[in-house]
């Protein structure tokens, strides 16, 4: 396969974000040696990125309440990035003296999702960031932005493109090196992604962008897809798909890390990391979860013996 | 589990009001093989045929599209493969020798005006054989489609099948088939179906086949996946703004009930999302 002479990237950097983003959408609360572990195993895996943690009040997320623990507990390899979610200065600090070296923040570019979420308007959230932003620019640390319902809202339905582009621009200006664009609800298809990312691409770099699919329609590697094929070089997924979708009982949410990968490997796309070390680490989370894994990959592999 | 036959034609019936203009019923193949679909003829029979609505049926031999004209089938499908091991596994011969068998039926649906769909298994990737080339793909194409088959349906048999590989196939078998005799019918066995979907249809093919529900698992690896799922499908189409005349709600009511039926959950995903419960 020759990505180059297709127009695609010829290496994509994934962020893995279940541990973060996929156990805090898991019901089960998983214990704090399990974590680590997980995170362990995917620190071996080549991926790049692993969103570890979120310093966040234990009151309004439970499943991170031993984010410190956790931030202390792991092994740092060489190489690889280990961002945690910092929602406000309080939770930056917390997390800096944890030991944390990069941080993200969470915007939205719905007005009812903002509020729903962290109880302010976009603007109130912007302020909130910029006081992270500049702290963390104060000390070297890098702060990646994301930006929710980038292709619909579980509150308001559709989305306008522009909105999330100028929420994006925001993120950008104060400092962000990248900025996270997610379906958080999964309702995109390649034909929204498409609109969304040609009015981004007007006000932030493409090299700045990355998607964050969610897999509640199927959509997700339809989108990635898209995306990749308009240049974007950076992709988030999860380790087995963890993290259902708290907007939809019983759909799923997260885009499984092992089925893009698959994608990008028959696209000839390096991304450095080992599909089947992936689908190992995955292997262990479900284990401990006591439940399947979402990835079609890895439920392939294992009923055809491959694993 | 075998499907009780009313099942089967409610649910085809139910299929035919949701806009779908194509809706394969059911195979003319030897019970003996393929014991759910031994009641052929009686779902054939007891369908409503409406207007403006296709329902070919599987005819592998002389024998079966007999057996199938006779029980008032209007379009018949043969069912080709790239791979030599998978014809061998599949049907006990050789491509070319299946090639002759399909020669027959194709005599025999000229004279009756019977059009006739050819399928190519494995385009993607064997079970048996892993890599199939995109050359052997295209010669397999070529020769059903001079044979005097309308279509060709390119199958990713066991999905192994990526946006890299299936634009590297069609690349290919273009030079040999307008790509307005094209079909693709992927599965959904390594989540990659909507992907090499779209690539398809970045390629200018305009015939896409699903199964309602995803109904169908994957028989070459126990507990996956198969078949990609109607629903899924035309949301991502609807999304794009291309037109299937297709009502996504019927449609989704329809695996419903078959899901229903057969007492499983649905492998669409649209359907798991949309369902409050």
């Amino acid at each position: 396969q020759e990505p180059q002479a297709s127009g695609l990237p010829e290496y994509i950097k994934i962020v893995e974000v279940g541990p973060r983003d996929g156990l805090q959408n898991e019901k089960v609360i998983v214990p704090t040696d399990i974590k680590i572990e997980l995170i362990n195993q995917l620190s071996k895996t080549g991926l790049p990125a692993i969103e570890v943690t979120s310093f966040v009040s234990s009151k309004w997320v439970p499943q991170m309440a031993d984010h410190k623990e956790v931030m202390k507990g792991i092994e740092r390899h060489p190489g690889v990035q280990y961002p945690v979610l910092t929602p406000n200065l309080q939770g930056f600090h917390s997390a800096i003296a944890a030991g944390a070296a990069e941080v993200s923040v969470f915007g939205a570019a719905s007005e009812s999702f903002c509020k729903m979420n962290i109880n302010c308007s976009i603007e109130e959230s912007i302020e909130r960031f910029e006081e992270v932003t500049k702290s963390a620019r104060n000390m070297n640390i890098p702060v990646r932005g994301y930006v929710s319902c980038a292709l619909g809202c579980p509150y308001e339905g559709n989305v306008v493109p522009d909105k999330v582009a100028e929420v994006s621009k925001r993120l950008y200006s104060m400092g962000c090196y990248e900025i996270s664009l997610g379906d958080t609800i999964g309702v995109g298809t390649p034909g929204s992604m498409k609109k969304m990312l040609e009015a981004v691409m007007k006000e932030v770099p493409l090299s700045a962008l990355a998607v964050h699919c969610h897999d509640t329609y199927g959509q997700a590697l339809a989108n990635i897809l898209t995306a990749i094929q308009m240049g974007v070089a950076v992709v988030d997924s999860s380790v087995a798909g963890l993290g259902g979708c708290p907007y939809a009982k019983g759909a799923t949410g997260n885009v499984a890390t092992e089925d893009v990968i698959y994608m990008l490997n028959g696209l000839g796309i390096n991304t450095g990391v080992n599909l089947c070390a992936v689908m190992e680490a995955g292997n262990f989370i479900c284990t401990a979860l006591n439940k399947k894994t979402n990835s079609k990959v890895a439920q392939a592999s294992f009923s055809t013996g491959t694993i | 589990n075998v499907v009780p036959t009313p099942v089967k034609i409610s649910l085809i019936n139910m299929l035919s009001e949701t806009g779908l203009q194509v809706i394969e019923a059911t195979s003319f193949v030897s019970p003996k093989w393929v014991p759910q679909m031994a009641d052929h003829t009686e779902v054939m029979q007891g369908i409503n045929k409406l207007p403006g609505i296709s329902y070919p049926v599987l005819t592998p031999n002389l024998k079966g599209f007999q057996a199938a004209v006779a029980a008032g089938a209007k379009e018949v499908s043969i069912f080709g493969a790239a791979s030599e091991m998978f014809t061998k596994k599949n049907i006990n011969c050789s491509i070319e020798e299946s090639l002759e068998r399909f020669d027959e039926v194709m005599k025999a649906a000229r004279e009756a005006s019977i059009p006739v769909r050819g399928y190519v298994s494995c385009v993607l990737g064997c079970p048996y054989e892993g890599k199939i080339s995109a050359a052997k793909v295209a010669e397999v194409s070529k020769k059903m489609y001079s044979m005097g088959c309308y279509e060709i349906s390119l199958g990713d048999t066991i999905g192994v099948g990526t946006p890299g590989s299936m634009k590297e196939m069609l690349t290919v078998v273009m030079k040999e088939v307008p790509v307005g005799a094209l079909a693709v019918h992927c599965h959904d066995t390594y989540g990659q179906a909507l992907a090499n979907i779209l690539v398809a249809l970045q390629m200018g093919v305009s015939v896409v086949d699903a199964s309602v529900a995803g109904l169908g698992g994957c028989p070459y690896a126990q507990g996956a996946s198969g078949n990609v799922a109607t629903e899924d499908l035309v949301y991502m189409l609807n999304g794009l703004g291309i037109h299937t005349g297709v009502d996504l709600q019927k449609l989704m009511d329809t695996g419903t009930f078959i899901c229903n039926a057969l007492n499983r959950k649905t492998n669409s995903k649209v359907s798991q999302a949309s369902c409050r419960l």
